[in-house]
């Protein structure tokens, strides 16, 4: 009796196992690109990919998070067609840039967020680096309330901390504190913990939290535009030298004017023809 | 004749089934084998990249307090992981500390208080504990028990005590269950005999049942705080992942387990700091095989005594 259920699942597992072959998608052999890397740029990535698999059919975008580090590891052993990252691939340890090929596709900026009741709306970038160096302790230090000051970092390695401590702390490296892996569980913890100071890319800050002007400009795309606001970052899109053709063709979508005039904005990045001017760095 | 002789001298069908069953279950041992061999010898190999082409020592490694990897003092990487070793410690004693009294009140509610009820009620409810994933736990921390904690000891509600409070829950069943297993196993006459000679249910238990499962108790302590000690998703979720030492139970601390889950991502392989957190790996294998052991060994004694 048991022998026959076996071999009666064994027989059914196998004609469904025979019917996916039959019914394999053929079209998509070698006409899939794999795209790994920042969590920040996936958004954008999907997007982009499901209007390039509309109008090429057959082609299919696979988008996966990972962090910055994993894609841009991932693309320089080949393993997948674009690696997306935050940061340039020469500033991550162990990567050789001269094997791969950066490709901006839009700037993204980011800013301080700090909790309602610390009663802070603006910063210098001296206060800013005293606070995350840890000289200053209390928020009345820096003409707020009497609370004490709870810093939540970024994952070691983040993109978006890199930025952050790069161009918004000229450098200086955070002292260690609470980390967090994503931008939204950064944003509920500084929402609902008094004194609390984090930092979020544009597309998350929202009214539950307060976004300080930093030297009195304040957080907003047209001030990157300018460099007034200094907090950016370009999304890299890396592929090896040599890329194969669709991966070029769907950088190039990504690249063009449907994609960024339309989905740049609408998603909250910045296209990058619309910036005054380059970084090279 | 022939025939007859034929057939007693040859394998017969059935010796055939089991010859080739016995290489069945051998070639899957072997293969298993061979995976949990590949994996410790990896992890190995990976996790001592930091003492020998990182040229970090080992005395640094395990006392030192500062975690930056990404930051090099005299030629070797900053890896302190002290931090996150007394992260880890301090969570999985706390946490099962905690469970113990209640998983021997339940067990022996179980075995001894009201068996009928006990096995009718709380079985169905230790089951469903165990089959709850992890991160549904962590979730249930981070809106559960990270407010409660910030309301009553103000700061971040992130910490030690949030994530003994997780993981307490985690462990119980797991202690319980394990628990039931070694009650159960106590033969009935040791409770009659006791029962006869004029005991009563409490002394009963405390001086005759309680003793004799000691070693099985044990072991499931231990199976508990292993569970405790390798847990990740949840823990991270809760524990706030500041990589500095736990000088209050309520401040962000972080464990083996957080900061590698928490790291791995925004590495490349081969570099300071994917090296430094195979080594933390490293750790949590040799503490798991630590643990396997202590189990064998109380095993062996409990069964030397009877």
């Amino acid at each position: 009796m048991q022998k026959k259920w076996l071999f009666g699942l064994l027989a059914i597992l196998a004609v469904l196992l025979g019917f996916a072959y039959i019914n394999r998608d053929q079209s998509k052999q070698g006409e899939s690109i794999t795209a790994v890397g920042s969590t920040a740029l996936q958004p954008l990535v999907e997007a982009a990919g499901e209007e390039f698999s509309k109008e090429n059919a057959g082609v299919f975008v696979n988008v996966q998070g990972g962090g910055s580090g994993t894609g841009l590891s991932q693309i320089e052993a080949g393993a997948i067609s674009i690696g997306n990252s935050d940061l340039f691939a020469s500033e991550q340890a162990g990567i050789n840039a001269n094997k791969l090929t950066d490709h901006r596709v839009a700037v993204i900026g980011v800013t301080p967020i700090i909790n309602k009741q610390a009663g802070i709306d603006a910063l210098t970038t001296e206060q800013l680096k005293k606070i995350f160096t840890g000289k200053v302790t209390n928020w009345r230090q820096v003409g707020g309330e009497n609370q004490t000051i709870v810093i939540v970092n970024r994952t070691q390695g983040s993109g978006t901390r890199n930025t952050f401590e790069k161009w918004g702390l000229n450098r200086a490296q955070s002292i260690a504190s609470q980390e967090q892996d994503s931008s939204g569980t950064a944003r509920q913890i500084v929402a609902t913990t008094p004194g609390a100071i984090s930092y979020v890319s544009f597309s998350y800050a929202d009214s539950s939290i307060i976004t300080p002007t930093i030297n009195g400009v304040k957080p907003t795309n047209a001030n990157v535009k300018t460099n007034r606001w200094q907090i950016w970052s370009y999304e890299h899109m890396y592929t090896q030298k040599q890329a194969t053709k669709t991966t070029t063709k769907f950088i190039n979508f990504v690249l063009s004017d449907r994609v960024q005039t339309k989905l740049i904005p609408q998603l909250g990045y910045i296209p990058i023809s619309e910036m005054q001017i380059t970084r090279l760095e | 004749m022939d025939k007859i002789r034929a057939s007693i001298l040859t394998p017969s069908r059935s010796s055939k089934l089991e010859r080739r069953g016995k290489w069945l279950s051998l070639l899957c041992l072997g293969s298993i084998c061979i995976v949990v061999i590949a994996i410790f010898g990896f992890i190995t190999y990976r996790g001592l990249a930091t003492f020998t082409t990182d040229h970090v020592s080992l005395s640094k490694f395990l006392t030192g307090t500062d975690w930056n990897p990404s930051v090099s003092k005299s030629g070797a990487p900053l890896v302190g992981a002290l931090p996150m070793i007394a992260g880890s410690f301090l969570i999985t004693i706390l946490a099962t500390a905690l469970a113990i009294p209640f998983a021997i009140g339940t067990a022996l509610m179980m075995t001894d208080v009201t068996p009928k009820t006990g096995t009718r009620i709380l079985q169905p409810v230790l089951e469903l504990l165990v089959g709850i994933p992890s991160v549904v736990y962590g979730f249930v921390g981070l809106t559960v028990v990270v407010p409660a904690m910030r309301n009553i000891f103000g700061g971040s509600g992130f910490g030690i005590l949030s994530g003994t409070f997780v993981l307490f829950v985690m462990v119980l069943p797991t202690i319980t269950s394990m628990t039931v297993d070694a009650l159960t196993s106590v033969p009935k006459s040791f409770r009659y005999a006791s029962l006869a000679l004029g005991a009563t249910r409490w002394q009963t238990i405390y001086k005759v049942v309680l003793r004799s499962a000691t070693p099985g108790i044990l072991t499931a302590i231990v199976f508990g705080m292993a569970r405790a000690f390798g847990e990740a998703l949840a823990v991270q979720m809760v524990v706030g992942n500041a990589t500095l030492m736990p000088y209050s139970l309520v401040a962000p601390a972080s464990t083996l387990t957080s900061v590698l889950t928490t790291g791995i991502g925004n590495t490349v392989m081969g570099t300071a700091q994917n090296d430094a957190l195979w080594s933390l790996a490293l750790i949590l294998l040799i503490m798991s095989l630590t643990f396997n052991l202590a189990i064998h060994l109380i095993a062996n004694r409990g069964s030397l005594k009877r």
